[in-house]
């Protein structure tokens, strides 16, 4: 049976959408909008005029190379955040899982980084991996690793996400606890009778029945890594040394209010729209059909 | 195909001891029913067996081998749960195939043996098809195929028809049954459900409070019911309990009352007891040869049998009730007073204190 809640007042309906409708408007319809037109504006230095130049700001960046190579790094940065963050907290899931005495206390703990905002877990990595004070660093070189984030860019990669991904950990972790948790234990327990070794379960067995997690938890880790590593890359390296870190997002940050070029920033911003929106289609449209069982 | 031996089994969760020494011998090819109220310890005793639970204390042998320490993949047995555990992401095929993958079959072998499991389950249509496109008694029967088609010694069903509903638990437990006898193989079956423990069953453990009451064959218990528990657990409706003592040639209520008894010799005057009747075994009799007369406060028509409820003329306060399954024929009206006769050789008396048998 439907159930459907009817109004006797025509105009109370649209009363209650509105605070909704306001936050959605105010907050991502006009500065989207805004986004839309200044992409196609080209102002000058000192932002008094602007002129109409179509579409030349994304043919400008489309034969950008610093542009497209930002591109990849954004890939290599959010697929290395990605398949991190979801493995190790799959790892501490099951294991959490598994634990009897104390299973609290593990739970918190593990959920606790979460709590900890962007920019705070980058100056907190920044501090132990900066080469010449840093604890970690020390140890490293003290081991001839040559570590030096500030000047390597493979270097600096490695630290944005191992940061990044230490920081989503905890949340991945939980939906993973839950998954995990909800998965019928006389399940796991025919599966054993069978004769399945507990590798063979977690393959067989559990790790499908996660999939629907799994499909969320990807979803969410891409557009995480995307757009929300923001404060991580601009508290631990502002996107160098050179180029080497600085993703999209940083770039539509350095590039409108650091290089003051507003016209390249909003086209950046509009594209990075699309990639997110095409993203989010892709994965809706052709993984989810085969997480379903 | 196997015995189990148990010996002495005891559980313990921390320092509270839920199953208290259970010993059990089956032999090969036997169908034992573990039957008792829940919290009994039935499903824990069963567990053990699986290797899903350790064993506290005592010893399992399945086959000659002790298995204390195996895992359950080691113990050469198939379960069927009581929610099925079917694997929800696979075709009712793999399901079944599952084990026999893992144990390295060739795919022939498998596929030989998962179709003769079908065909003798009838799921042959379903093969293709995920368990949720299943009604409960498919999946009932797929579990059962992915039982069946491990080839076990021993099979162990865990209370596998209650979510059924009544008519085709009726049904599934004749096929259980005859699946049982065709393969020959082993089973422990547990349930709270007397009916299913009674037909199922070679022999019957009535579990009580992690005790084994009785384990006996299902008429040796309906019989000679070893305790007080066992019997008014065995048998619907339960077994009718008083409490009294015996006088000469007389039991004597404790609310008031009296029954004539002609082999109450076995018990010692004056010594508290209780005396048990089965509905069944109270017949109508001429006022001339009443050994009691029960005065009817509500009556249940089933039909064949006519149930009448009542409280035993001249039995005051508490105690004295009685049920007494009548002929459906009986024409009987609440406030009669009913003349009504014991079968011979029907009545059973058990210690007031420990409860055992006289």
């Amino acid at each position: 049976m439907e159930k459907r809640v009817t109004f006797d007042n025509r105009l109370l309906p649209y009363l209650l959408l509105t605070p909704q409708l306001a936050v959605t408007i105010v907050f991502f319809f006009w500065p989207a909008g805004q986004a839309l037109y200044q992409s196609l504006l080209l102002p000058d230095p000192f932002g008094l005029s602007a002129r109409f130049v179509w579409f030349s700001n994304f043919e400008y960046l489309f034969n950008d190379r610093y542009y497209l190579q930002s591109f990849a790094t954004t890939a290599v940065f959010t697929g290395f955040v990605t398949l991190t963050s979801m493995s190790v907290a799959l790892l501490l899931a099951v294991l959490a899982d598994q634990v009897i005495k104390g299973a609290g206390a593990y739970k918190t703990l593990l959920i606790w980084p979460y709590a900890v905002a962007p920019a705070v877990a980058g100056v907190m990595w920044l501090f132990m991996f900066q080469p010449s004070i840093g604890v970690l660093a020390f140890y490293m070189k003290a081991m001839g690793f040559n570590w030096n984030p500030v000047l390597n860019g493979s270097h600096a990669m490695t630290l944005v996400i191992a940061a990044a991904a230490w920081k989503q950990i905890s949340y991945n972790f939980l939906f993973f606890l839950a998954g995990l948790q909800a998965i019928p234990k006389s399940l796991i327990e025919a599966a054993a009778i069978d004769g399945a070794g507990k590798w063979h379960r977690f393959r067989t067995i559990i790790f499908p029945l996660l999939s629907p997690t799994t499909f969320f938890l990807l979803v969410v880790n891409i557009v995480y890594a995307f757009f929300e590593t923001f404060g991580i890359i601009h508290t631990m390296t502002a996107g160098g040394p050179g180029q080497s870190t600085t993703i999209l997002v940083y770039k539509v940050f350095s590039d409108g209010f650091v290089g003051q070029d507003l016209g390249s920033s909003a086209a950046q911003s509009v594209i990075l729209m699309v990639v997110v929106g095409v993203l989010t289609v892709i994965q809706f449209r052709y993984i989810e059909r085969r997480v379903h069982y | 195909m196997a015995t189990i031996s148990i010996k002495d089994i005891t559980k313990s969760y921390g320092k509270t001891e839920v199953i208290h020494g259970v010993s059990l011998d089956v032999a090969d090819g036997e169908f034992i029913v573990i039957v008792g109220p829940s919290g009994c310890g039935k499903s824990t005793l069963l567990r053990m067996v699986a290797g899903l639970e350790r064993i506290t204390g005592g010893t399992i042998d399945i086959g000659g081998r002790v298995v204390n320490e195996l895992e359950p993949r080691e113990r050469d047995i198939a379960m069927v749960f009581q929610n099925y555990a079917l694997y929800p992401h696979m075709s009712v095929f793999d399901n079944m195939a599952y084990g026999l993958k893992i144990a390295g079959q060739s795919k022939a072998e498998i596929k030989q043996r998962v179709d003769k499991a079908a065909a003798m389950l009838q799921i042959e249509p379903y093969l293709e098809r995920k368990p949720r496109a299943l009604s409960g008694g498919q999946r009932q029967r797929v579990a059962m195929g992915r039982a069946l088609v491990r080839q076990p010694a021993v099979f162990l069903f865990d209370e596998p028809l209650s979510n059924l509903d009544a008519k085709l638990r009726v049904q599934m437990r004749l096929e259980i049954k005859q699946m049982q006898r065709a393969v020959g193989t082993t089973a422990l079956y547990v349930t709270h459900d007397q009916v299913e423990a009674m037909t199922l069953a070679d022999r019957l453990v009535v579990m009580n409070g992690g005790v084994a009451e009785q384990i006996d064959t299902p008429m040796a218990v309906y019989e000679r019911p070893a305790t007080r528990f066992v019997a008014g657990f065995i048998g619907s409706p339960a077994m009718n309990i008083l409490q009294g003592s015996v006088t000469d040639k007389h039991f004597a209520l404790e609310g008031g009352g009296t029954l004539a008894l002609e082999d109450a010799g076995y018990a010692e005057k004056g010594r508290p007891i209780l005396f048990g009747v089965r509905p069944e075994h109270l017949r109508l009799v001429p006022a001339a040869d009443a050994v009691l007369n029960l005065g009817v406060t509500a009556i249940e028509t089933l039909g064949a049998d006519t149930l009448a409820h009542g409280k035993l003329a001249g039995a005051n306060g508490v105690g004295g009730e009685l049920v007494a399954r009548l002929p459906g024929s009986a024409r009987l009206s609440v406030g009669d007073t009913l003349p009504l006769a014991i079968e011979p050789g029907m009545t059973h008396l058990f210690d007031a204190e420990s409860g055992r048998r006289l």
